[in-house]
C-alpha cells in the first residue's frame, strides 16, 4: 500500500508536527509512505476565489506528483475535498482529466483513511477520560462525510466527545474569506468560541480551522488548547 | 431599497457588527431556532424522497415554463382573473398604477411579498398618494420603523422583543414591557381598521397551479387571508418561476415549504384563490388580478450554470442555516433576497457589476445546500459567480495578484516548501509587508509552528 502523504501548505507551515504524526500513523497502519516534493498546492485558494485557470495550473503540477500512489492522504479535510470533490470537475476537458479522476478517487482525509481504508484502531484506553471538543472542517463534514471516522477513532481510544451546540457550524475560516471579510469571519469564530464546552483540547483535522479558532482565541485572550487530530491519534496509539 | 452603486456587503457588515451587535445576537438566536425546527421536521418524514420529488418537480416546471405559464394564464382567465405580464419592475409598477386608478384606490393592505419588495411597490404606491399597510406582523414592525425586511420569511428577525416593545411603546402606546402576544394584539387592533377600509389587497404567491389556475399562499397569521378577501380588489404579484403544473403538486410542496421554513407540518393558513367572488357568494373580492413579473428571470433561466436558482421556493432555510447570515442578518445584502440564495440571485437579477461581492460572502461551508428542500447546489453556483467576477476583473483589490504570486511560488517546489515553512517562523510573524498576513492578524494571532523550539518526537 503506497501512500503519498500530501501535507497541505497550512499544515506544513503551521502544524509540521501534525505532518510528522500523520506520517507515523500511516506507517503504523501498514503503509509505505512518501512525501512527494512536487506536490505543492492543490489549487483550492485559486479555485474558491474563482481564478480557475490558475487553479488548474497548480492542480496539474500536484497531480503529476501524486498520480503514481495507491492512495493520497492529507492531514486537511479541506484539501482532501479539493482533490476528491472539486478537482475532477475543474480538470474535466483538460489533459489531466484522467489523472484528476484517478487521484480524486484515491484521496482521503487522514482519519477517514485510517478508519475506512486501513482499518487502523488506536489503543483502547489511549485517550481514556480525555474531554475533547471536536470541530469538523466543513469540507470534511459535508463533502467527504469524514466526521464519523474522526469521532469513531477518538471514541475507540476512550475519549469523551463533548456536546457542543455550534459544533457543526463553520468556524469562519473559508480560506481567503478570512482575509476578505475579516470582521464577519471573526464573528463566526466567536460564535464557536462562545459556545465551546470546557474541554481539555479542541481537536480538528483541518489546519485552517485550527488557525482560525486558536488565532481568534489568542486575539481575545482566551487560553485555548487546540490540537490537530493527527497528534491526538498518535497519542492514542502509543498509550498501551 | 434599490441602489445603483455596487453593493458593499463588507462595509455594511462591518458597520453592523461594530455599531449594532444586538442584531447579531437576535439573528443568531432566531435562525438557530428555526434551523433546529427544520431539522426536527425533516426527521419526521422521508425527507430524502420528498426533497428529491420536489427538486425534480421544480426542474420540470422550469424546463417547461412557457407552456405552464400559458396554461396558467388561460385557466386563470377562465376563472375570471385578469392576468398581466411585466418584463421588469417599471412595467409591473405601471400595471399597479393602472389598477390603482381604475379602482380609485386610496388605501392598500399587503400580505408579505418579497416580489413587491424587489420591485419597490411600497414607494411607488406612496408616490401615487396611496396609503400602504403591511399586515404581516414582522413586516408591519419594520414598516413602522422605516426599515426593509432582513429575511425572506421573517422580516424582523434582526430585532429583539425588547427592541420592538420599545418601538411600539412610542408608536402604538403599548406598555414598555409588553410581551410578544400583547405587541401582536396592538398591531392587530391598528390593522383591523385598515383591512375594513382598504380598496385593494396586495400579495405575492407561493405558487400558481397551471392546471386549475390557482394562486396558493401559505402563512401563519391570517393576514394574507384577510388581504385577499376583505378589500374589493386583490392583486397578486408573481415571479414567473412560481408556476407549478398541477394543483395536486401543492399537496407535497406546501408542507415541504413549511417544514423547511419554520419546522411546521403546514403553515396555519393556506389560501387557494381561483378567482373573484361569484354571483352566489357573499364574500371575496370583486376582482382578482395576477401580475406575472419577469424582471430578469427569463435571462437567468437560460443560464446553464445558474438557472437552477429559479427552482427556489423561498423557504429561507438556507438563510437560517448560513453561518454568515447569522452574523449580520439580511440588511448588509442590500436587497430583497439575502443569504445564500440572495447571493446567487443578485448577480443574475441586478448585474454582476453591482452584486459581485455577495457571492464572496460565503465560506462555501455547504450548510445551505444541505438543507435546501429543492436541492439547489448553492456553493457551486457561488463559485461560478466568483469565476465570472474574476474573469470580468471584478473582485477585492489585490486578489488576482495574490493568486498569481501564489501560483508562481507553487510552480517552484523547493521555494514553495521553504516559503510555507517560513510562514509560522519569525519572518512570518514579522509579516513584513505581506498584506494577507496583515489582514489576518487584525483579528487573530498568527500561531507559531506546532514544533517551534522543540525536537520532533
Ligand atoms: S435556495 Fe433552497 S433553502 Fe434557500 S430559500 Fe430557496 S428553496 Fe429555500
Amino acid at each position: 500500500m503506497r501512500v503519498a502523504l500530501f501535507p497541505s501548505c497550512l499544515a506544513e507551515g503551521f502544524y509540521p508536527r501534525a505532518v510528522e504524526d500523520a506520517h507515523w500513523l500511516l506507517v503504523a497502519a501498514g503503509a509505505e509512505v512518501t512525501v512527494p516534493e512536487g506536490a505543492t498546492c492543490c489549487g483550492q485558494p485559486a479555485y474558491s476565489t474563482g481564478h480557475h485557470a490558475d487553479a488548474r495550473a497548480m492542480l496539474e503540477r500536484t497531480l503529476d506528483a501524486l498520480v503514481g500512489a495507491d492512495y493520497v492522504v492529507l492531514p486537511s479535510g479541506s484539501c482532501a475535498a479539493m482533490l476528491r470533490c472539486f478537482a475532477p470537475a475543474l480538470a474535466a476537458d483538460t489533459a489531466v482529466a484522467v489523472a484528476a479522476q484517478m487521484v480524486g478517487e484515491r484521496s482521503y482525509e487522514l482519519a477517514q483513511f485510517l478508519d475506512e481504508i486501513a482499518g487502523w484502531r488506536p489503543a483502547a484506553h489511549g485517550l481514556a477520560g480525555r474531554l475533547i471538543a471536536v470541530h469538523h472542517g466543513c469540507h470534511a463534514l459535508r463533502e467527504l462525510h469524514a466526521a464519523e471516522s474522526a469521532e469513531r477513532l477518538l471514541r475507540a481510544a476512550g475519549a469523551e466527545l463533548l456536546p457542543w451546540i455550534a459544533q457543526r457550524e463553520c468556524c469562519g475560516f473559508g480560506g481567503a474569506f478570512a482575509v476578505k471579510l475579516p470582521e464577519v469571519s471573526a464573528a463566526m469564530a466567536d460564535r464557536k468560541l462562545d459556545t465551546l464546552p470546557e474541554a481539555e483540547w479542541l481537536v480538528s483535522a483541518d489546519p485552517g480551522c485550527l488557525m482560525q479558532l486558536s488565532g481568534r482565541a489568542g486575539a481575545r485572550g482566551i487560553d485555548l488548547p487546540v490540537r490537530h487530530l493527527a497528534g491526538v491519534l498518535r497519542e492514542a496509539a502509543r498509550a498501551d | 431599497m434599490p441602489t445603483e452603486t455596487p453593493i458593499d456587503y463588507r462595509a455594511h457588515a462591518r458597520g453592523l457588527l461594530r455599531d449594532t451587535p444586538g442584531v447579531r445576537d437576535a439573528v443568531t438566536r432566531a435562525t438557530s431556532h428555526l434551523d433546529g425546527n427544520r431539522e426536527l421536521a425533516y426527521a419526521e418524514i422521508d425527507e430524502r424522497a420528498l426533497r428529491d420529488w420536489a427538486a425534480g418537480l421544480r426542474r420540470h416546471a422550469l424546463a417547461n415554463l412557457d407552456r405552464y405559464l400559458l396554461q396558467a394564464e388561460e385557466r386563470l382567465t377562465a376563472n375570471g382573473v385578469e392576468v398581466h405580464w411585466a418584463d421588469d419592475a417599471s412595467e409591473a409598477l405601471a400595471v399597479l398604477a393602472t389598477l390603482v386608478q381604475r379602482y380609485a384606490v386610496r388605501r392598500v393592505v399587503k400580505g408579505k411579498s418579497m416580489l413587491t419588495e424587489e420591485i419597490g411597490a411600497n414607494a411607488a404606491l406612496e408616490g401615487m398618494g396611496v396609503e400602504v399597510f403591511e399586515t404581516d406582523l414582522g413586516e408591519y414592525i419594520i414598516q413602522l420603523a422605516h426599515e426593509h425586511p432582513s429575511h425572506i420569511i421573517a422580516p424582523a428577525i434582526h430585532r429583539s422583543v425588547e427592541d420592538i416593545a420599545a418601538q411600539f411603546e412610542s408608536q402604538l402606546g403599548t406598555p414598555s414591557d409588553a410581551d410578544p402576544e400583547a405587541l401582536a394584539a396592538a398591531a392587530r387592533a391598528r390593522l383591523r381598521e385598515a383591512f375594513l377600509s382598504a380598496e385593494m389587497g396586495i400579495t405575492g404567491a407561493n405558487f400558481v397551479a397551471a392546471d386549475s389556475g390557482t394562486v396558493a399562499l401559505v402563512e401563519n397569521e391570517g393576514n394574507i387571508r384577510l388581504s385577499t378577501s376583505a378589500p374589493r380588489v386583490h392583486v397578486a404579484f408573481v415571479g414567473i418561476e412560481k408556476v407549478v403544473p398541477r394543483l395536486a403538486d401543492l399537496g407535497g410542496l406546501l408542507p415541504l415549504i413549511s417544514r423547511a421554513a419554520t419546522g411546521q407540518r403546514l403553515g396555519n393558513y393556506v389560501s387557494l384563490i381561483s378567482g373573484p367572488r361569484r354571483a352566489d357568494e357573499a364574500d371575496g373580492p370583486e376582482a382578482v388580478h395576477v401580475v406575472f413579473v419577469d424582471n430578469g428571470r427569463s435571462a437567468l433561466l437560460g443560464d446553464p450554470e445558474q438557472g437552477e436558482a429559479l427552482a427556489c421556493i423561498r423557504c429561507g432555510a438556507c438563510l437560517n442555516t448560513c453561518p454568515v447570515f447569522r452574523q449580520t442578518g439580511g440588511h448588509p445584502y442590500q436587497w430583497a433576497y439575502s443569504g445564500p440564495i440572495g447571493a446567487v440571485l443578485a448577480p443574475a437579477l441586478l448585474g454582476l457589476e453591482r452584486a459581485w461581492m455577495l457571492p464572496q460572502a460565503s465560506t462555501l461551508c455547504g450548510a445551505c445546500e444541505d438543507v435546501c428542500p429543492v436541492r439547489i447546489p448553492l456553493p457551486r453556483m457561488l463559485v461560478t459567480w466568483r469565476q465570472r467576477a474574476a474573469a470580468a476583473g471584478l473582485g477585492f483589490a489585490g486578489e488576482a495578484l495574490a493568486v498569481k504570486s501564489w501560483r508562481w511560488v507553487a510552480s517552484h517546489p523547493g521555494l514553495f516548501h521553504r516559503s510555507v515553512r517560513a510562514m509560522s517562523g519569525p519572518l512570518g510573524h514579522a509579516f513584513g509587508g505581506v498584506p494577507v498576513l496583515r489582514e489576518w492578524t487584525r483579528f487573530r494571532v498568527l500561531p507559531q509552528a506546532d514544533d517551534a523550539g522543540e525536537d520532533t518526537p
